[in-house]
């Protein structure tokens, strides 16, 4: 790529008031840095993936309505987290918290499971039993 | 307290953290020398692993390795300790500062605030040096930023002790020991030969065999998985070859800059030669990333467009297979 050619698209750095380094060759072959502004290939790339996880959570949100799942499903997609993530978060195997995604276990739960998702999702109990 | 520390931008977090270290040490190492000699370069398709419900694919090294090879290599010390506990953690960390020690930490990006919302996901691997504090604020150099910036006492510990894959664990390391002058040639050499090896290594999903590897499963993914997973997977392919720290193309770019800046250092002109050849590959991962742009901002799943920017993907992997057997000749 050459120095001329680092993209200076409109890229969604811009909210943190910086640009990216790239390398680039300058006119006389030699390699140099570039700051560019950001790619259009990538902040597509990057927005759908913002706007899947959007779905995710609009789709999760609908389940808890439908008392399909329980707010925490709701919350780990809030969190872009997956199962993985979010039972290494809160420290209880992943086949514990996929239980207790299921509205009828999830009225069970005692105030301490409760408050240590809470904690992870920075909320109180009470909002985690009723989602917004 | 402050420590008189130069932050310097890189492109990628762990050779920046490595470059700006050193140089506070009185070693001018360029990002692409860390690189370069730590074998950064790398192609792996990661099986059975998913993160953000999509397939994996790495473009360097395992986080920590460059440093660990690059100080292996020069003939320098560093130490690395993790907690199990926030506030040892957090000892050590001020102990280093009123040492007058700048550190680099590993940390999660999803609770780095600096960062725009939509760049912080759940991912561990992320570097930054703190070079002092002020009250109750981390004076933070993260090298992927343009300017410096700070972190109270509990957002870093947030980022230190982040989880899931790759758990930081509040992950502290720098140099301790120097040698009286870094021995260059002989780690440039030992670099390029580790990272020959591993690019042309037989396995179908390492290296050169790697990208042919991911071409084949390109072409399966619209009729496997519908227009929209295959979308989605096409592109965090792209997000993993281009997003921030990768100085663009996948790291060739980089990578062609230290073959340029090695040549020099050992005296070899086909390095440079070699060079221009990697800039040549780093432009067609940069078209292949442009045309598989093209399928998902259309949201298309034409089996047509998905088998061309495969056919891309397989001549990017013909072509780095001959590269690499070329470089290992050379030196």
């Amino acid at each position: 790529m050459k120095k001329e050619e680092v993209p200076q698209d409109k890229g969604l750095l811009d909210s943190a008031q910086t640009k990216e380094l790239t390398y680039a060759v300058d006119e006389n072959g030699e390699y140099t840095t570039e700051l560019s502004s950001g790619w259009d290939p990538k902040t597509i790339a990057l927005s759908n993936a913002i706007k899947d996880i959007e779905e995710r959570v609009a789709l999760a949100k609908k389940r808890v309505e439908n008392k399909e799942t329980s707010p925490i499903e709701y919350y780990m997609e809030l969190h872009k987290m997956d199962l993985p993530i979010l039972s290494s978060y809160v420290g209880l195997w992943q086949w514990r918290v996929k239980r207790h995604f299921k509205p009828k276990n999830f009225q069970k739960l005692n105030q301490k499971t409760l408050e240590k998702y809470a904690d992870v999702f920075d909320i109180s109990i009470e909002e985690l039993k009723h989602i917004p | 307290m402050q420590i008189e520390f130069t932050h310097k931008q890189s492109a990628h977090c762990e050779n920046g953290v490595v470059s700006n270290l050193m140089r506070h040490n009185g070693f001018d190492i360029s990002e692409p020398m860390v690189f370069g000699i730590g074998s950064g370069l790398l192609f792996c398709y990661i099986p059975f692993l998913k993160v953000n419900h999509a397939p994996v694919v790495t473009y360097r090294a395992m986080p920590g390795f460059i440093f660990n090879r690059f100080a292996k290599r020069v003939g320098i010390k560093i130490k690395r300790e993790k907690f199990s506990n926030p506030e040892s953690a957090k000892a050590r960390l001020d102990e280093n500062l009123n040492k007058n020690n700048p550190v680099g930490l590993q940390v999660g990006v999803y609770n780095l605030l600096y960062f725009p919302d939509e760049y912080r996901f759940h991912f561990n691997a992320h570097n930054l040096v703190v070079y002092g504090k002020d009250g109750d604020n981390y004076l933070i150099s993260d090298p992927v930023m343009e300017q410096v910036t700070t972190l109270t006492e509990k957002q870093l510990e947030k980022v230190r002790f982040a989880k899931g894959a790759f758990a930081p664990k509040g992950h502290i390391y720098y140099p301790t020991s120097f040698p009286e002058k870094l021995e260059l040639e002989s780690a440039i050499i030992k670099g390029i030969e580790q990272t020959c090896r591993e690019m042309t290594a037989p396995f179908p999903i390492v290296g050169a065999n790697g990208v042919k590897t991911i071409a084949k499963l390109i072409r399966k993914w619209p009729k496997k998985k519908g227009a929209k997973v295959a979308n989605h997977y096409l592109g965090q392919i792209v997000r993993m070859q281009e997003e921030i720290g990768t100085g663009g193309g996948g790291f060739r770019y980089i990578y062609a800059a230290f073959l340029q800046e090695a040549s020099q250092v050992i005296g070899n002109d086909k390095l440079k030669e070699l060079s221009k050849e990697m800039t040549q590959i780093g432009d067609n991962w940069r078209d292949f990333a442009v045309n598989a742009s093209r399928i998902y901002k259309n949201r298309s799943a034409q089996d047509d467009a998905y088998n061309k920017v495969a056919d891309e993907l397989e001549a990017i992997g013909n072509s780095e297979a001959a590269f690499f057997k070329k470089l290992k000749k050379a030196i």
